[in-house]
Order: structure tokens, then sequence, then C-alpha cells
């Protein structure tokens, strides 16, 4: 029996934007794509594992929402065994990039990206998975558009001040995502953010950031 | 107007402190990124026919002339001229700021951005540009941008250069800031005078032969101008 291989996918979720360090921010937008148009303008990309884990993902939607509830599956099956363990950022990582590397080693890959964050044993955990299998751990992580365009702002933020509060990841997040609206053509004004702190994990969404269009005050012509 | 000083080929790094930011006219210079040849060639010429120009109409410069230049020889050749550049000058009209993509099309803008590096630049400009920002402000965003690309982007490297153009002056800052020095070697790592051991010494005189004399005036000669 022949086997098909994916070979490329439709329903796109766009570039997402850049997740977090402390303390364990992840972030969405939630437009889905079919192709260069915009289709569902509503779609959330992150999703909360437990109260120490949060999962966002890019790429292929379909792809996602299997990964999801396998997940979400996984979790219940957890909680049946009422061990005292939960999945962890760290051991969720691991098994997620076991699983990517080997659809990929079987030239059926799961055409997406993932950013995994959370505590891992109170201290802040950031992850970037691949469809290719590529796995690394950074404070700062940043996908499609958001590698380009956030990951230097997100650097520089983190350099300035490694133990930055809440509210200041929060606004740089909001900085990033609101110059991406600027300069991904592929992109909407309204994202998610996911938070882990030692409380619990939460998605808040939906938030539109505050473009500022006074420069097109200034812009007449091309020459 | 601000650059980077890292030139590529392919995967090495060519040149570390080559000079990016091009001289158009006394009071017009141009960024370019892409093929250097095409930058600086394209750069040179548009240059001296600004001058022949210039020396026509005996007036200064007007930057939206260098742009019809460069755009309408950069769309006759189709994009294969990879030159994308960053024109910027003030002419007797005000100032002006433009980005010609090698294809030909032009954009007259507040800030700008082109190479590999420009995402990462630009996202800093969106950041933190402002109308009417103070000279000290302006200078320390182009910094950063050229910051943001030299260590985020992989095509961009070493030093920031800058080049800012107002109505009396021309300021060109090469260096403006020099982000990534060779780090000082710690140690020296000479071995001292007597680690070898000398056991004899001799001085020989060596003997030169006077081959020939000759007596000549050093008198510069008359130029001929027939």
């Amino acid at each position: 029996m022949e086997t098909q291989f994916t070979t490329e996918f439709w329903r796109n979720g766009p570039t997402p934007g850049g997740l977090y360090q402390f303390p364990g921010q992840g972030n969405n937008q939630k437009v889905s794509q079919y192709g260069p148009a915009k289709h569902t303008l509503n779609l959330s990309r992150l999703m909360k594992v437990n109260d120490s884990t949060i999962i966002g993902a890019g790429g292929d939607y379909a792809d996602y929402q299997f990964l999801k509830s396998l997940i979400e599956q996984r979790v219940i099956e957890e909680e049946c065994l009422n061990d005292g363990f939960n999945y962890t950022p760290n051991s969720l990582y691991s098994w997620l990039t076991r699983v990517m590397y080997n659809r990929r080693s079987n030239f059926n890959p799961l055409w997406n990206v993932f950013v995994v964050g959370g505590l891992q044993n109170g201290e802040p955990f950031l992850g970037y998975i691949d469809k290719i299998g590529i796995a690394y751990q950074a404070p700062t992580i940043a996908t499609g558009y958001g590698a380009y365009i956030a990951q230097p702002l997100l650097r520089e933020a983190y350099e300035k001040n490694p133990n930055m509060s809440l509210t200041d990841a929060e606004r740089h997040i909001d900085r990033c995502l609101k110059i991406l609206y600027y300069r991904d053509a592929r992109s909407l004004n309204k994202y998610e953010v996911a938070i882990v702190t030692k409380d619990g994990s939460i998605v808040k969404g939906p938030i539109s950031s505050n473009p500022n269009w006074e420069v097109a005050k200034m812009i007449k012509g091309y020459e | 107007m601000g650059a980077d000083t890292r030139a590529t080929e392919d995967t090495i790094v060519a040149d570390k402190n080559c000079s990016k930011i091009h001289y158009i006219a006394p009071n017009i210079y141009c960024c370019g990124a892409g093929t250097a040849a095409d930058t600086e060639m394209t750069t040179n010429m548009i240059s001296s026919q600004i001058e022949l120009h210039r020396l026509n109409t005996g007036r200064t410069p007007r930057v939206c002339t260098a742009n019809r230049l460069l755009k309408q020889f950069l769309f006759r050749y189709h994009g294969y001229i990879s030159a994308a550049l960053v024109l910027g000058g003030v002419d007797t009209t005000g100032s002006y700021l433009y980005s010609i993509h090698p294809h030909g099309s032009t954009d007259k803008l507040p800030y700008v951005t082109m190479g590999s590096g420009s995402l990462a630049a630009m996202a800093v400009f969106e950041d933190g540009f402002k109308a009417e920002m103070e000279k000290e402000e302006a200078m320390k965003l182009v910094r950063d941008a050229i910051a943001a690309g030299i260590f985020n982007d992989l095509g961009s490297g070493s030093n920031v250069d800058l080049c800012i153009i107002t109505k009396d002056k021309v300021e060109y800052l090469r260096p403006y800031d020099e982000a990534n020095l060779k780090g000082v070697r710690q140690g020296n790592y000479r071995y001292k005078k007597g680690t070898t051991a000398v056991l004899k010494k001799e001085v020989v005189k060596s003997m030169f032969e006077v081959v020939k004399t000759q007596v000549k005036t050093t008198k510069p000669e008359s130029m001929d101008t027939t």
C-alpha cells in the first residue's frame, strides 16, 4: 500500500509572535489563512496544558488540532493516575521533540512550529520545536516573521533587564505584536497571551494593540 | 543615515570594515545594500552624472534628481543590477529620504531600511520613531537600528557608520560605534630573552664592493607644454 507523505499544507496559522521568558508568556495572533486570504479571524493557537505548562503553535492548523486533542487526552490520563505527577514544561517539550523528529524521519511531518513555555521547578522554561525536530531553549523565542522583527526587540529588552516584572513583559509583547501588525502583511491586530506564574496559568485574550498611524501624515507620493 | 560594515561572500566575511555610505554629492549620500560592486558602481556613476549636471546648472544638486537617475538606471536593467539603496540628502527644497529597490521602485518615507538586517532595523524604527526628533535622539535611534541588524542578522556585523546631513554641513562618522572590537590578548606570549642560552657571539662586517659611481643633477626638467 502506498503511503502519502505530507508535501505541503493549506490551512495556515500565521507566523506566531514571540514568547517571553519571565514569568513565562506566550502569544499568538488570531487569524488563520487559506493561502493569502484570511480564513478565520478568531482562532486560538495557544493551549493551556496544565497549571505549569502552555503551548503555542504555528503552521498547519489541522496538525495542531490533532496534537492538541492528543495532549488533552494524555493530560486526562495523567489526572486519572492521580499520583501527584503532572506534565512539566520540560517533559512535554522532550516528548514533543521526539514526536516531531520521529514524524520527520518517516517523511510524514507534522507541519508545525511549537513554542513550549512554563515553570519548571519554579524556574521559567521556554522551548522551540520545529517540524523537522529542531529543538532549543532560550530566554526569548520567536517564530516566523517574529524571528526577524520581534526577536531583536525581545533580546534587547531581556538583556537590559533579565528580571523584569509581568507588566513589563506584557508591555514588551504588546510592543512586538504591534510592530508585527505593522510589518507582517498576513497579520491582524488581535492576539492572545498565555501567562504562567507560580499561581497557575491563564490564556488572556483577545487583545488588540494600539497602532500609531501619525506617520501617515508625512507620506505623500513616492519620489 | 547609518550602515553596518560587513561585506560577505556567501558565508564568509570578505571585509570586516567596508564603507557602505557612498558619496553622491556634497549634500547627498547613499547607503547601498545588495551586490557590493553594483552599489559601488551605480552610486559612482550617478555621482558623476550629478556633478556634471551641477556644473551645467550652477545649482546645488537636488535629492530627487539623484533618485530619478538611480531609478531610471536600475529599471532599465530590470533588477539584474542588485542594488538596494537608501538615498538621503538636503537641498534648497528641504530634506529627503528615499529607498530604491533593485527593480527601480522608489519610496519617499520618514524612515527606511534595506538589506538582510532590514527587518531587525525596521523593528527598532517602528518602535522608536517620532516626528520632529532631536539630532541626538535620531542618532541614537539609527545607531540602535543598525546594532539590531549587527547582533541579530548574520549578514550584518562589525561597526556602525553614521552620516548626518544638515542644511549647513555633513558629518560622516566612520566609525560611529565600534561594537565588535577584537579581544585584546591578556598575556605576553613571547619567550623572554635568555630562554635560549647564548654560547658565542661574533660580529662580522659585510664587505660591499663599489660597482659604479654616478653623479646626477636633481633639478626637475621643465614641463613639455607642446
